[in-house]
């Protein structure tokens, strides 16, 4: 009982995160290829109350400026935070135009949660709309990858002979695969330039298709012990068709594995498309994702001396613990 | 003695396999090693129809694999076209480095992953085990990247060890234990990344099969006769528990060649991986194939290990007493 409120709140959690997603627009202060020259590498603004007034509720920032050694703060004048301000244009849903954003400040300064990166572009929004990239990517590929694996794993199972064999054959092939080298390879072998867009769908057709080897032996293992029941034997002798078959009585019995599967895949995949963009083979430049934003980084000096560019690994912890604590609460193991 | 003959038939008809998938993508792949060549002016058509066919490019498919096996038979595994070399030399140099970390990794894995799961399973429930399980969980769920980029940080930081590469620049001058010294100072990050990222999997292992024993009659029985506790822990329960984690001990020797690809990019060891990201990045075709075909062996041999383990370590799947298995 205690575990299946689990599940509901960790559940409810991870949809108001991927809702939150979507909105990534009004989240963002700024657009996530505005770039501002002037201040490249920008540390965190800070965000103050207290100011030459004393206390107020209503927080404020100084623009940034740069000085002898880095960056410091204007103090000559605050710009209060305001919120649902309108700003930069920006599509909700991909179908909406809309201009409000969360919060935002006098356009005479900007504001910087998280810094900025080498182009001045500031990295909360970058974090925001890479996000989209990053688990919309991991999303379509688990859907692809659980789609193919149920269709295999269920042929499998259901009709068995040479087809078994054959499929199962293949599956092994595929679980020998060194799969971060075969995802290399697959990437080498295809267009290395062509649009984000492209790149896109390119990264979830190349994820989704190297795992499924694993859900599909699950799901044939379920529609094997499926298919012996005496119910389907029943349902078998009313005349039902293995079309009604599959649909009335086998797939439902594999949901569960395709669920457990999903919340196992999902962090595996936001990693997957992580360490892709992090090489340069994911989705490029200016379009921002969680693999390519840290890519930034991998000039060792970079690391120390802009650390706050390591915002999107802070994400990719906290969505993949998210993932696994909702892995481990639906499948508990036996201790 | 048959059950070997048959793994080795098997081993040999699924590397056919992946190569033949190997060559397929190739085939599939619209780009070449020669495309950049072509954005050039200066560089004439004929040229590159030239270059193309002294490497072979421009046959058939089938011819190609052809070539290819029998290179393969040769020893060479077909010629790098970046190198201007024959594939399987520049493996090996990388594949020897590759195997220096991942095997110094795997060891300390497991000499610090099996004590503590045998520990946190014997106070199960208590603190300690609790403790063990929740950073177990949090390891397990932190993408290896995040864990290689914040060692790198804290290394590169606090400039007590080195980053980066194998040997220091000076590395020829130091004397033979020097030198040593030198290369161990630059495993320690790597090596250290790699045991964090397979550590938490080896305890849940080990910590499952040990809870699910010591539920047993004979180890109560065991108890009774006033079997000392630790000898009664490493003794006799562990080896009873001890199948799933040789299984995935079998796993980790078949990932010694391919586990290592993030963390020799980050930190830049001399590997396997580095070469082959670059071969993926240059199209380099026949150098990114051998190096999957490398790390499948690998994976083969390590299951076929695995398996003989199984077979040596627990009389139970020998005599069928396991049926689960």
């Amino acid at each position: 009982m205690r575990n299946s409120v689990r599940v509901r709140v960790l559940i409810l959690i991870l949809v108001c995160l991927h809702m939150a997603v979507l909105f990534a627009g009004f989240f963002a202060p700024y657009d996530a290829r505005e770039q501002d020259r002037d201040l490249p590498y920008a540390p965190p603004t800070r965000v103050h109350f207290i100011g030459a007034s004393g206390f107020d509720f209503r927080p404020f920032i100084y623009a940034a400026v740069s000085d002898s050694d880095g960056y410091g703060e204007d103090r000559t004048r605050e710009y209060p935070l305001y919120f649902f301000v309108k700003g930069s244009t920006h599509s909700l849903l991909g179908i909406f135009k809309s201009e409000r954003h969360l919060f935002g400040v006098n356009s005479s300064a900007r504001i910087m949660l998280l810094g900025t990166d080498a182009f001045g572009r500031d990295e909360f929004s970058r974090l925001c709309f890479g996000a989209q990239i990053s688990l919309g990517a991991a999303l379509l590929a688990t859907l692809l990858t659980l789609a193919t694996a149920a269709v295999i794993g269920t042929v499998s199972g259901f009709y068995g002979g040479w087809i078994d064999e054959a499929l199962m054959g293949l599956s092994e092939l595929f679980l020998l695969l060194p799969w971060l080298y075969f995802l290399l390879g697959v990437r080498a072998f295809l267009p290395l330039h062509v649009s984000p867009t492209g790149t896109f769908l390119l990264l979830i057709g190349v994820i989704g298709l190297v795992g499924w080897a694993r859900p599909a032996r699950l799901v044939r293992g379920v529609v094997l012990s499926a298919r012996n029941g005496n119910y389907v034997s029943a349902a078998r002798g009313f005349g039902g068709s293995d079309l009604y078959l599959l649909r009335r009585h086998i797939l439902p019995e594999t949901l569960g594995v395709l669920f457990t599967q999903a919340a196992l895949l999902i962090p595996l995949y936001i990693a997957a498309e992580a360490t892709l963009s992090f090489f340069g083979l994911g989705v490029s430049e200016p379009v921002p994702s969680w693999g390519n934003m840290l890519a930034a980084l991998q000039h060792y000096n970079d690391l120390v001396s802009y650390g706050w560019l390591l915002a999107p690994a802070a994400a990719l912890v906290v969505t993949s613990v998210i993932y696994g604590m909702l892995a481990d609460a639906l499948h508990p193991r036996r201790s | 003695m048959k059950y070997i003959v048959r793994r080795a038939i098997r081993a040999v008809v699924l590397l056919f396999g992946v190569s033949v998938l190997c060559f397929l993508f190739t085939e599939m792949a619209p780009g070449s090693f020669f495309d950049e060549m072509r954005l050039n002016p200066q560089i004439s058509p004929d040229t590159i129809a030239t270059l193309r066919a002294r490497y072979g490019l421009d046959r058939p498919l089938l011819v190609r694999y052809g070539r290819w096996l029998t290179a393969v038979v040769r020893g060479d595994f077909g010629f790098s076209i970046a190198y201007n070399a024959p594939v399987a030399p520049l493996l090996l140099v990388r594949a020897r480095n590759t195997l220096l970390l991942t095997t110094t990794a795997m060891m300390l894995t497991w000499v610090i992953g099996v004590p503590l799961g045998v520990w946190s399973a014997a106070c199960h429930g208590r603190w300690f085990d609790r403790i063990v399980e929740t950073g177990n969980s949090l390891l397990i769920s932190i993408p290896e990247i995040v864990i290689a980029l914040g060692l790198l940080a804290l290394a590169v930081r606090s400039r007590s060890v080195p980053v980066g590469g194998m040997m220091s620049i000076n590395h020829d001058e130091l004397s033979a234990w020097g030198q040593l010294r030198d290369i161990l100072q630059h495993l320690l990050l790597p090596v250290a990344i790699l045991v964090l990222a397979d550590v938490a999997i080896v305890v849940r292992h080990v910590r499952a099969g040990v809870v699910e024993v010591l539920g047993a009659p004979y180890v109560r029985a065991g108890q009774g006769l006033g079997i000392g506790r630790a000898r009664l822990l490493f003794r006799h329960v562990l080896p009873a528990a001890a199948s799933p984690a040789i299984s995935l001990f079998g796993l980790s020797i078949a990932s010694l060649l391919s586990g290592s690809l993030l963390v020799e990019v980050t930190t830049g060891w001399p590997g396997l991986g580095p070469l082959l990201l670059e071969a993926t990045l240059a199209r380099d075709l026949y150098l990114v194939i051998g190096g999957i075909i490398f790390s499948a062996l690998f994976l083969i041999v390590g299951n076929f290990i695995a398996d003989l383990f199984l077979l040596t370590f627990d009389p139970r799947i020998r005599t069928g007493g396991l049926n689960a298995e």
